[in-house]
């Protein structure tokens, strides 16, 4: 798999990738879409770039453990859920924000950062096991 | 496009939150954070403890709040997403899972401190706490939920962090105990979720109040008793019932010592919760048609957990046929029914869920003292450590059913209830496995504790983070086996929730009564 061709494009392959997963995350509210099938794209992107050059250059690439990753989706999914709390709502009841950023409206909501937990979740835990089972020697 | 406040109220719950309302999802949705927390700080392994204990320390108020908030007002109940019910899955505290939940935060709770001499750097950075929180999340979902398919996703969410914890060390042993605890134990989840596609097709619905109401209303026409049967099998499973037993004796003895005190504390319990739930407030009419089925399998458990305690040398293995034998008990209890019965398996349980986890505890310090399990060599441990022997002395009467401690209540419930309906075989088994059970740990006494030591002992002593929750978890032994009148009537009350359940559907279905 160590071709020369393959080497130069899995970076570019692997950007594309990671930013049609945030495209698929983002657009998963109404249409087909989520964090789960959008964090999945990313992982596979993460494994190309494993393939082409090492496990070693994925984990310093992701910069944090992706154990670490898969925690923090967990966190902000857990406080995605405990934000109902302020407004006297029941756990996990969706919540919206409308703010204007430089003349567009943006939807924001509590559900959209749950969506980005599911996201990292999936991210963290299944690029773990995928750089585990690349890294058939360096263990 | 605007939306009329009209048109919402037929979907969402338009009445404001009391704060104290969400005392019913803290539990499993605060463990689920600070295991997350931990997780992330997995390899800052002093921080582990320091954030765990007071973590599970915080459970043990939110569910002991939530006890007082339950025993005051009933059955409380927060819907998920703020979706009606049975739409929107629901969390549903009454007492029985209240109290379930509050010993089970207890026990992690002993267990965590235990753990800090127990568990070593490597197991720490393996992520024993994460672990312990996110199973705690588990158990603490699994107590608290009001929803079937939910319940499910508890059983899978404590299941996986037990896997976890029972590979926690990677030796060859561990893993071979591990690969027969993990398949038992799906065998026994796939069978739950083929119950579970199987009901939802007979009502359409999962919220158990929902369930309650419509397996009450068209029972002639429907095929409860398959539903109710292959709930007892699964959840048997859970608990290691007579025939289906044998996973636990083969995996308990394996894991860190504080890992299998956790387990024999809160796994099979949560098999227990989930056959009360189920067949006591779901199904009463199909469990009184197998109720000869359960009192024998029962029966059979106590006994094989008895005798299986006498054969072995190991006191770990013993142990767990120990935990069997209890089982046992409070599979007749809910067996009879009565609310004397059910009152009875829940005092046994929640007796059960601490002895048993102290028990483990004694076992791993015995280990420790005397640097070996067996016993056939051990010895000498009453000149060791004579408080140490006496703390072991009194739990091993608990777990026997002497009076006075904890253990003796709850079998005299079962046995009153089981004298009710003249069921004096049941009394008769009960009695007998507590003799039994009375000469195996009377063994271990005389043989590890009184027997000189046949070789010298190593030179180990107890740490106080070790000694301090076995005293913690003794003391309510002793506690509740003197002044047990406050426990006992809060047990009726669960018992009677259970057997009648119009304040738990009152309490999800505002109206309807």
């Amino acid at each position: 798999m160590n071709t020369l061709i393959f080497r130069t494009v899995a970076p570019f392959l692997t950007a594309l990738m990671v930013l049609f997963s945030l495209f698929v995350l983002l657009r998963g509210h109404n249409e087909p879409g989520g964090g789960f099938i959008g964090g999945l794209i990313a992982v596979s992107a993460f494994a190309i770039y494993g393939i082409a050059n090492g496990v070693a250059a994925v984990r310093q690439a992701l910069w944090f453990h992706p154990m670490a990753i898969a925690a923090f989706g967990l966190f902000i999914a857990c406080i995605a859920g405990l934000l109902s709390f302020v407004f006297a709502v029941p756990f996990m009841t969706g919540l919206w924000v409308y703010p204007t950023i430089l003349g567009v409206e943006i939807p924001l909501s509590s559900v959209m950062l749950f969506d980005a937990g599911v996201y990292l979740v999936v991210v963290g835990s299944i690029t773990s096991i995928a750089l585990a089972l690349e890294a058939e020697d360096d263990v | 496009m605007a939306v009329s406040p009209a048109d919402l109220s037929a979907a969402f719950v338009m009445t404001p939150v009391a704060p104290a309302d969400w005392l019913v999802v803290l539990p499993p949705a605060w463990c689920i954070l600070a295991g997350a927390v931990l997780l992330m700080l997995r390899k800052s392994v002093r921080l582990q403890a320091m954030i765990a204990i007071p973590a599970l320390a915080i459970l043990v108020l939110v569910d002991a709040l939530l006890l007082v908030h339950v025993s005051q007002n009933g059955p409380v109940t927060m819907v998920m997403g703020r979706w009606l019910p049975p739409f929107g899955i629901a969390f549903t505290a009454d007492l029985t899972g209240v109290l379930f939940a509050l010993a089970g935060a207890v026990v992690a709770l002993a267990g965590s401190v235990h753990a800090l001499s127990d568990i070593d750097g490597t197991g720490r950075r393996y992520g024993f706490y994460p672990f312990l929180l996110l199973l705690m999340a588990g158990v603490s979902g699994a107590f608290l939920t009001g929803d079937i398919f939910n319940l499910y996703v508890w059983f899978e969410v404590l299941l996986i962090s037990s896997f976890g914890l029972i590979v926690l060390g990677s030796e060859a042993r561990q893993i071979d105990g591990a690969i027969k605890y993990a398949f038992l134990n799906l065998v026994a989840t796939t069978l739950f979720l083929i119950a579970t596609g199987y009901l939802y097709g007979i009502f359409g619905t999962l919220n158990m109040a929902d369930i309650a109401v419509k397996a009450a209303a068209g029972r002639a026409d429907l095929p409860l008793m398959t539903l109710a049967t292959l709930y007892l099998v699964a959840f048997g499973m859970k608990a290691a019932a007579f025939p289906v037993n044998f996973w636990l004796p083969a995996s308990y003895h394996t894991p860190r010592v504080v890992v299998s005190a956790l387990f024999a504390g809160l796994l099979t319990k949560v098999g227990i919760y989930a056959l009360l739930r189920t067949l006591i407030m779901l199904f009463p009419i199909e469990r009184e048609e197998l109720s000869v089925v359960i009192a024998l399998a029962g029966v059979a458990t106590m006994l094989v957990g008895a005798l299986g305690a006498l054969g072995q040398s190991d006191i770990r293995r013993l142990l767990g046929y120990v935990v069997i034998s209890g089982i046992g008990v409070m599979l007749v209890g809910l067996s009879l029914g009565s609310p004397g019965g059910v009152g009875g398996a829940i005092f046994y349980a929640l007796h059960s869920m601490v002895v048993m986890t102290a028990l483990y505890m004694v076992a791993g310090l015995a280990g420790r003292l005397a640097g070996t399990f067996d016993l056939n060599r051990l010895g000498g441990l009453h000149t060791r450590s004579a408080l140490f022997s006496t703390l072991s002395l009194v739990l091993f009467f608990a777990v026997s059913g002497l009076p006075p401690f904890s253990g003796f209540w709850p079998k005299v419930m079962v046995a009153k209830a089981a004298m009710d309906i003249g069921a004096w075989w049941l009394v008769a088994a009960v009695f007998l496995t507590g003799f039994l059970t009375t000469i195996a740990l009377g063994r271990v006494f005389a043989l590890a504790y009184w027997r000189p030591a046949g070789e010298a002992l190593p030179d180990a002593a107890i740490p106080a983070s070790a000694l301090l929750p076995l005293v913690a978890l003794t003391a309510l032994t002793v506690g509740f086996g003197l002044f047990p009148n406050a426990l006992l009537a809060t047990i009726q009350h669960a018992a009677q929730g259970l057997a009648d359940p119009r304040a738990y559907i009152g309490s999800v279905f505002p109206g309807v009564n």
